[in-house]
């Protein structure tokens, strides 16, 4: 077959090769599509460099901006409690924790950026409301418990989202991930570490962590996004290998999860219906209210106006230091320029 | 905007040889004078002296400071924690990601400074560094009062971290030597953190003072705001004569010439002058503060507060 002869094709036509006639483009692109497949087909990866389909590239952009934007507003729930964190040691970690989100809004960023659109245009339509985040952040951090009810559960549903998405078809992204996880792992252990040390607390601050465990469940299951059957991209995520099993999977995997090591905190979920299911062998959960989910994707949360305000209002008090920045730069590099052409 | 070197400031290239010179804006002093081999980051965990281990050591006996020493160790644990508190607020709220990651990462090392400080200090009479930051009143703070001043615009907390980082590097070089063999450990930790911060610093002031006009005048602003409070991190007292006496810690007096001659270097380089600005009393070092500190603390302090003697 002819596959085995198959190589990846440039995503931008080569000047050399005088690409310019439309049976030309035409060609590379069936070419480029062969590649493709091929790739897909072996589950293999494909490069920022290589050729590919409009839609994957679009759907990609989509997705690993959302998830750079979901880490960037995802610093502000928890960067609410870093002055007030009630131990010097819990302070340090939750600084270092907030501090890794901005880390992986970076990676993410750059990945998206391999796909040719650079971060400043990506932070733009966050601003303007036209991208989306993670919906879970327009929730607000009402106690010191909403820090471990936010790692164990929020990072906890990332971790379960994410570790399949190690393997994304898109090398940058799945790269990126791997990194992404080991460090969410570390997030996770240190939100449920928090829960335990207030369960064991006094019986206040045991109340404490249930509540913020009752508040963060139902946001946190529906992390993974809308039920199967009203999920209409998905499909076309599995056969890219961007996603490798479905919303309900992933969030019933979770849900077991969470009931072995809610035992161990000593708290309860507050889900009456959670079972496994001896026939199909998976967890069941009790029904969630997608109509706030939407509301809130709307835009009709509780934090959402607050969220995007502090980021536009730090991102217009930084400009002026955006702009001093690049103006030293290009001073600079004058300056080299000059020294270069005088020696 | 300069993406590469504000991302570098923030995290070391790993094959750096000699202090980290793949970042060195050219200025004397910022950053030219770490061992490469010795780098922060590259502490291997078993090597590093955390405040745990300090705190460890002090329940055991195994380290007990005298009274003199741990009431320098308040002073100068005092002021890195305050500090701390100040940057952590920029977390979410910097001019750049890249500075998200940069102050968090100098709030990160100040605080645990202040930590490895604070439980030494505590060794004195068995309180722990959570008693210390979390139950100690307004007067009982040590911190100079430099280290409280608002964070204001970015080029006010650059000014800020500009002086605090030169003063710091001096103090804490001085104390590897101490006679104090923890006040020792500790200082020669922070002082590899606390020379990126100076190079961090340093950078950012030839940046704004040679950017754009906005940003050159907001930086002599910054600088004006925050020189004031300048001569209390350097005026000898009665305990600070005493730890010289002992060669625990140096006269801050001592520092003066080296501080004011690197940080000129950089001003000059940056086409700015010492600001004319008369110097404040201070008394931060006896208690008394500044009106910012009361609310700082406030909010520090309130959920510890709210339940005194839970554990966390």
């Amino acid at each position: 077959m002819a596959s085995q002869t198959l190589q990846s094709v440039p995503a931008e036509p080569s000047p050399a090769r005088h690409e310019q006639s439309l049976e030309d483009a035409a060609r590379r692109d069936a070419e480029g599509q062969a590649y493709f497949d091929k790739v897909m087909a072996e589950d293999s990866r494909i490069e920022p460099r290589d050729w590919m389909p409009p839609a994957y590239r679009k759907t990609l952009l989509r997705q690993i901006s959302q998830h750079a934007h979901s880490e960037i507003i995802g610093m502000q729930p928890e960067a609410n409690w870093i002055s007030r964190a009630p131990s010097l040691k819990r302070k340090a970690i939750l600084m270092a924790k907030v501090q890794d989100e901005a880390g992986h809004g970076l990676y993410l960023y750059s990945a998206a950026e391999t796909l040719g659109q650079p971060r400043d245009a990506m932070m733009q339509d966050l601003m303007d409301g036209k991208a989306k985040y993670s919906s879970i952040f327009n929730y607000p951090a009402r106690t010191w418990a909403d820090m471990g009810a936010i790692g164990w559960m929020v990072d906890g549903a990332a971790i379960a989202n994410q570790v399949p998405l190690c393997r994304a078809s898109f090398g940058p992204y799945g790269r990126a991930m791997v990194r992404v996880c080991k460090e969410e792992s570390f997030h996770q252990r240190q939100g449920f570490e928090i829960l335990l040390e207030l369960s064991n607390g006094t019986p206040e601050q045991k109340q404490m962590a249930q509540d913020a465990v009752n508040r963060w469940y139902a946001p946190a299951l529906m992390m993974f996004g809308p039920p199967d059957d009203d999920s209409p991209n998905s499909k076309q995520s599995m056969a890219w290998n961007i996603k490798r099993f479905s919303n309900d999977e992933l969030r019933n995997r979770f849900v077991g999860m969470m009931m072995e090591q809610v035992k161990v905190l000593g708290l309860t979920l507050p889900d009456k219906d959670i079972r496994f299911n001896e026939e199909t062998k998976k967890w069941e959960h009790g029904p969630l209210d997608w109509d706030e989910f939407h509301e809130v994707l709307a835009g009709r949360g509780p934090c959402n106006a607050q969220r995007l305000e502090r980021r536009r209002e730090a991102h217009q008090n930084g400009a002026w230091v955006r702009e001093a920045a690049a103006a030293y730069a290009e001073k600079q590099s004058r300056k080299q320029a000059e020294k270069e052409s005088a020696a | 905007m300069s993406t590469a070197e504000t991302a570098a400031a923030a995290a070391p290239a790993e094959t750096d040889t000699v202090g980290h010179g793949d970042i060195s804006v050219g200025v004397s002093g910022a950053g030219a004078s770490g061992d490469g081999a010795a780098s922060a980051t590259r502490i291997t965990p078993g090597n590093a002296l955390r405040p745990e281990d300090i705190a460890l050591a002090v329940s055991r006996g195994a380290a007990k400071p005298s009274d003199d020493v741990a009431e320098f160790a308040l002073r100068v644990g005092d002021d890195a924690l305050i500090l701390a508190q100040r940057l952590g607020h920029w977390i979410s709220r910097a001019p750049e990601l890249e500075e998200d990651i940069a102050l968090g990462n100098i709030a990160l090392d100040q605080l645990g400074h202040a930590r490895s400080f604070l439980s030494y200090a505590g060794g004195l009479d068995g309180r722990s560094e959570d008693d210390l930051a979390y139950f100690r009143r307004e007067h009982e703070f040590r911190s100079a009062e430099l280290f409280e001043q608002p964070n204001g615009d970015f080029a006010v907390t650059i000014a800020r971290q500009f002086v605090v980082s030169y003063y710091q590097f001096e103090l804490y070089r001085r104390l590897t030597s101490s006679t104090d063999a923890t006040l020792a450990g500790i200082a020669a930790k922070a002082v590899k953190e606390v020379d990126y911060h100076r190079d961090h610093s340093a950078q950012w002031v030839l940046r704004l003072a040679q950017g754009t006009d906005e940003s050159r005048e907001k930086m002599i602003h910054g600088f004006k705001v925050i020189w004031p409070y300048v001569d209390e991190l350097f005026r000898d007292d009665e305990l600070t004569g005493r730890l010289s006496e002992a060669g625990a810690a140096p006269q801050p007096s001592s520092l003066r010439e080296d501080f004011d001659r690197l940080t000129g270097e950089v001003l000059a380089e940056a086409e700015l002058e010492v600001p004319h600005v008369q110097p404040a009393p201070g008394g931060g070092r006896r208690g008394l503060h500044s009106e910012h500190l009361g609310y700082l603390l406030a909010e520090m302090q309130v959920l510890a507060r709210e339940y005194p003697g839970a554990s966390w």
